[in-house]
């Protein structure tokens, strides 16, 4: 019942000295800096050039750089690991990424739902009573 | 009040912004004038009482040095409880006020209560009982007992720690003023739109500003304690000998840290609506007030899973404790811990059902929350197993634990009723959720915090608190209780909407003036707690207690009571759960010499000058009187530049100070076991 | 007292104490991840706002309109570019060269001012042109997000400069050098942030 104290995040042993504690190198710097390079110039291109003319798979597409992107940053310039903090850190990182999903998501999902079953679609509700501009010109979602 | 007066010269419209004579409403002369004016009386007396006092007993110094400016999380954990529990008067005599209008203004009475009075009253009880009673509570008995539990003698960020409540503190006070400067907000406790936003004049503003102030202090208050958790347990304490109470610190302030800030957001955002003219939640120009509302209520569902968990925890001490076993299958509690802490940020939807999200949002949001009662009540049969067969000894703690388990296990089933979506389409909005949610916060975070205080109490001051007055308080709040919100669930069923100042229909009437004598019941409840302190500190030497008065299992038990400003003179060594009740069973023995310089941090008034700044930059703000909040604001930041240059945080207690300290409380610690 | 024995060898008494004062523990880096992390939150509310108002373009202008990508384009590279060179200052810490330490931040704070500037000229420029916070939601929730990452990058270059400054006046210390190592978090967690701004905000304002 009583390991002899093998485990732990709570011993002494475990501070982090900060003068001594290795993060990073040039060459993971560089590496970082060179892929969130390409994956920024990717999505520019495709905007700016015209490239794809299908909307829906090109908001995707950037979506899905944007995510690897972050990813980078977070491997090469935050150094996130599962060691570091007695892995601490990566298990904070994993409940606020999980959490801003489901924030992000359902927001999104809720709000789309009732803007859907609320919103008064008849044209003569299109303008608003109170608004002073004409909120018509809803482009599509 | 909108308007500055026109005569004004610019020069006083800059000086003072929007305030004018004006903007004192206990000048009015009307029923509403009175009322505030003999509460400015009344506070002005008492508070004139009180500087007199500390001035004639030349206590100034004593408490600049040893409670304003400290860093010890016991003494700032008993002035989150002070300041917790001089708000819960506040915020229930909003209550009672209220209560006493519902139960007269009938048919052709219109009580006393102007309307738009009555809708700031029901919005600062609201705001104020979970954000300056609830929150302080909870974040005052975290404070005082996670570090001892865990064998600390500090918390990981003990200047922030200063800083978090003096931040607190000024949005209470914020709140404070508004009753005699303006008016406040008559939005609800959660300011929804469109009347947060088209309420004009400093009400709304004193509530943002307040909360932004109070959200602020909490959220730092929550990434101190996970740290404090997660670095500086005792050696040996592994997560799973943790006791439970620090469990769900851990969790609460996990929660803290995922919703405070969403809570920031969306106040900021309402807060650029009302002073810059965006359109988040405006009704025009693409705003969206449902936004709003989804977003508050992201942070305010688990909010109230922040404010029960802490207790949870308190209850999971008191029981084994009080049935001298070992609690029920602790990890299951652990796992249920963690499970509401997850489960509770997926549920906020139950909270506008009637919004129009449609059938499959609501029928998502209505499983979850059915879903998060199972670990809730796997929690509640683990105190159950508890105290079977165990030899329960029926303190005034573990009276208030018991009327715990009765009182929220039927506030938690009308909760699952609420969950059904049809059924909350009858109720939303109705008398029938007002009872619903005073039952689980009275009947779980008030009771908890009632049975916390008296637990800790000689832990924090050396005597135990009078049973008779105890268990006087404890009857008056559950009878009370029951008395008061027993007629809401069946108004609530009868289709009584909340928030109504009058009604016509004068069969109603006699349910309201039954939930009026409840109110009495409970402000008995609250006078006899107060004689109850008053009665125990006059009676201080006879129910002096040594280090472990109850018996107690777990750590904080082990030190002398008051403990020393360092906690432990050695550092604990934990081996198993409940590590103190095993030290007992094994014979320990306390050292008695060997001491060492003990390294603790130094007292610095920076926190209380920046929660003064930030209060006088939330006063400007609120009042418009521009120079003021750009003024303190630049000072806030000043003052923090110029206390990170100073690297001398720390100051060392030398081991023969330690060693005179603990050969007077190893005289006390054995008196108390013998005792 | 009875002993009960519940270990097969149970610790001796005084195996409960630790006699020797443990070096104490610091949990800033930890703490100061968990403030980003809190963050994150404030600006997930942000973006949900975005995502759910940045088609409410109440008759004014549209992102297509408004949104300048050559401009964005450019403080995109400022931002990466100032994030890297802050990574090269922190290797100069770990060889306690200060000098160069200080070179490298000194590089990093301009360009990060470069961005702010830039920023600022965008935001007084689209005002200008009558496409301000207030005249639709769109705008709002598009300036506010932009906004408060700007006034973090802000908040950051001041730390900074105080950061320098205290670094010449007591060297790189064990104080010094833990607040740098949450400054580098701060930063790149700033660029990180950017990332979601530039792809969601501007590149797929444009395209909706």
């Amino acid at each position: 019942m009583s390991q002899p104290s093998s485990s732990g995040h709570a011993m002494p042993s475990d501070g982090h000295d900060p003068m001594h504690e290795h993060q990073g190198s040039l060459r993971g710097y560089l590496t970082g800096f060179v892929l969130a390079a390409i994956l920024t110039v990717i999505p520019f291109w495709l905007v700016m050039g015209h490239v794809m003319p299908n909307k829906q798979l090109l908001i995707l597409v950037i979506l899905a750089l944007a995510i690897v992107q972050i990813f980078v940053h977070i491997v090469y310039f935050l150094h996130l690991d599962t060691r570091s903090e007695a892995g601490w850190n990566m298990m904070a990182f994993i409940f606020t990424a999980v959490l801003v999903i489901i924030v992000l998501g359902a927001s999104i999902w809720v709000m789309y739902n009732e803007n859907v079953n609320m919103m008064p679609m008849s044209p003569q509700y299109q303008q608003h009573p109170i608004s002073h501009q004409p909120t018509s010109n809803q482009p599509p979602q | 009040m909108l308007e500055a007066m026109p005569h004004r010269a610019a020069i006083w419209n800059f000086l003072f912004g929007r305030l004018t004579l004006n903007s004192l409403p206990f000048l009015a002369n009307d029923a509403e004038g009175h009322i505030l004016l003999v509460t400015l009386a009344v506070v002005v007396i008492i508070g004139a009482a009180t500087l007199a006092a500390v001035t004639k007993f030349r206590l100034w110094g004593y408490l600049w040095r040893e409670w304003f400016t400290s860093v010890d999380h016991k003494k700032l954990g008993i002035m989150y409880m002070i300041l917790g529990t001089v708000m819960l008067l506040r915020g229930f005599s909003d209550a009672i006020m209220m209560r006493a209008q519902q139960a007269y203004a009938f048919g052709p009475h219109m009580g006393y209560l102007p309307p738009q009075h009555y809708d700031q009253i029901f919005s600062a009880h609201g705001a104020i009982m979970i954000f300056f009673v609830g929150m302080a509570y909870i974040v005052g008995l975290m404070n005082y007992i996670m570090p001892l539990q865990i064998g600390s003698r500090d918390v990981a960020f003990p200047y922030l720690n200063n800083l978090s409540f003096w931040f607190t503190f000024g949005g209470a006070m914020l709140f404070m003023v508004s009753l005699f400067l303006g008016d406040f907000s008559m939005a609800g406790w959660l300011g929804y739109p469109p009347v947060s936003e088209l309420q004009q004049g400093p009400g709304v503003d004193y509530y943002i500003w307040g909360l932004q102030l109070s959200g602020v202090g909490t959220l730092l208050t929550g990434i101190n304690f996970v740290v404090t958790i997660l670095k500086m347990r005792a050696p040996g304490m592994t997560l799973m000998k943790m006791p439970v109470f620090t469990w769900t610190s851990l969790a609460t302030s996990g929660l803290i840290i995922a919703t405070f800030p969403v809570l920031t957001a969306t106040l900021f955002l309402l807060a650029l609506d009302r002073y810059v003219g965006t359109h988040f939640f405006t009704d025009g120009f693409g705003g969206n007030l449902m936004m709003y509302i989804n977003l508050i209520w992201v942070w305010g569902h688990p909010e109230v899973y922040i404010l029960i968990l802490p207790l949870f925890g308190v209850f999971s001490e008191i029981v084994p404790t009080f049935s001298g076993k070992p609690l029920f299958a602790y990890s299951s509690m652990v796992y249920a811990t963690i499970a509401i802490m997850i489960l509770s940020y997926l549920v906020w939807l139950h909270h506008f059902f009637t919004m129009g999200s449609g059938a499959d949002v609501n029928s998502f949001f209505s499983l979850t929350t059915m879903m998060i009662a199972i670990p809730t009540g796997v929690k509640i049969f683990n105190w159950l197993f508890t105290m079977y067969r165990g030899r329960v000894r029926y303190t005034v703690p573990m009276l208030w634990a018991m009327g715990f388990l009765f009182t929220f296990t039927i506030g938690g089933m009308t909760g699952v009723m609420l969950s059904v979506t049809p059924a909350d389409f009858l109720l939303h909005n109705s008398l029938f959720l007002i009872a619903h949610f005073h039952n689980v916060i009275i009947g779980g975070v008030v009771f908890g915090v009632f049975a916390a205080v008296n637990f800790w109490f000689p832990k924090a001051f050396g005597f135990k608190l009078d049973e008779f007055w105890g268990k006087a308080s404890f009857w008056f709040w559950l009878v009370g209780f029951w008395v008061a919100f027993g007629p809401l669930y069946i108004l609530g069923l009868m289709g009584v909407t909340r928030r109504l100042s009058h009604f016509d229909d004068p069969s109603l009437q006699p349910y309201f003036i039954v939930a009026a004598f409840g109110a009495f019941l409970i402000a008995l409840g609250i006078l006899t707690f107060v004689i109850q302190i008053y009665v125990s500190i006059m009676r201080r030497e006879a129910y002096a207690v040594g280090g472990d008065p109850w018996d107690g299992r777990t750590l904080e038990w082990s030190t002398s009571s008051p403990p020393p400003d360092y906690n432990y003179a050695f550092i604990p060594v934990v081996h198993h759960r409940d590590a103190w009740a095993t030290m007992k069973n094994l014979g320990f023995a306390r050292p008695q010499g060997g001491y060492n310089d003990i390294h603790m941090p130094k007292n610095t008034p920076t926190g209380i000058i920046i929660g003064a700044l930030s209060f006088a930059c939330a006063f400007g703000l609120v009042w418009y009187i521009w120079w003021l909040a750009v003024a303190s604001l630049l000072g806030v930041v000043v003052v923090s530049i110029v206390h990170s240059f100073n690297y001398h945080q720390h100051h060392h207690i030398p081991a023969g100070e330690v060693s005179r300290f603990e050969s007077v409380s190893n005289q006390a610690a054995a008196q108390g076991a013998s005792a | 007292m009875n002993t009960t024995a519940i270990d097969t060898a149970p610790p001796a008494p005084s195996d409960y104490f630790s006699l020797t004062e443990a070096p104490p523990r610091n949990g800033t880096l930890l703490g100061f991840w968990i403030y980003l992390m809190s963050d994150c939150f404030i600006f997930a509310s942000l973006f949900a706002c975005y995502a759910v108002l940045g088609t409410e373009y109440a008759g004014g202008p549209t992102g297509a309109d408004v949104l300048d990508l050559p401009g964005l384009a450019l403080n995109t590279a400022l931002l990466l570019v100032s994030s890297v060179v802050f990574g090269f200052a922190m290797l100069e810490m770990q060889r306690l060269r200060k000098g160069a330490m200080l070179g490298w931040l000194a590089i990093a704070g301009l360009l990060a001012a470069a961005f702010v500037s830039l920023e600022i000229h965008e935001f007084l420029t689209m005002i200008a042109d009558g496409a301000g916070p207030g005249r639709s939601a769109f705008l709002s929730s598009f300036f506010t997000l932009v906004a408060t990452h700007g006034l973090h990058v802000t908040l950051g270059i001041l730390w900074l400069v105080v950061l320098m400054v205290q670094t010449l006046k007591v060297g790189l210390n064990e104080d010094n050098v833990r607040r740098l190592r949450c400054l580098s978090m701060f930063w790149h967690f700033l660029d990180l942030v950017w990332v979601g701004v530039f792809s969601y905000v501007y590149l797929v304002g444009v395209v909706r």
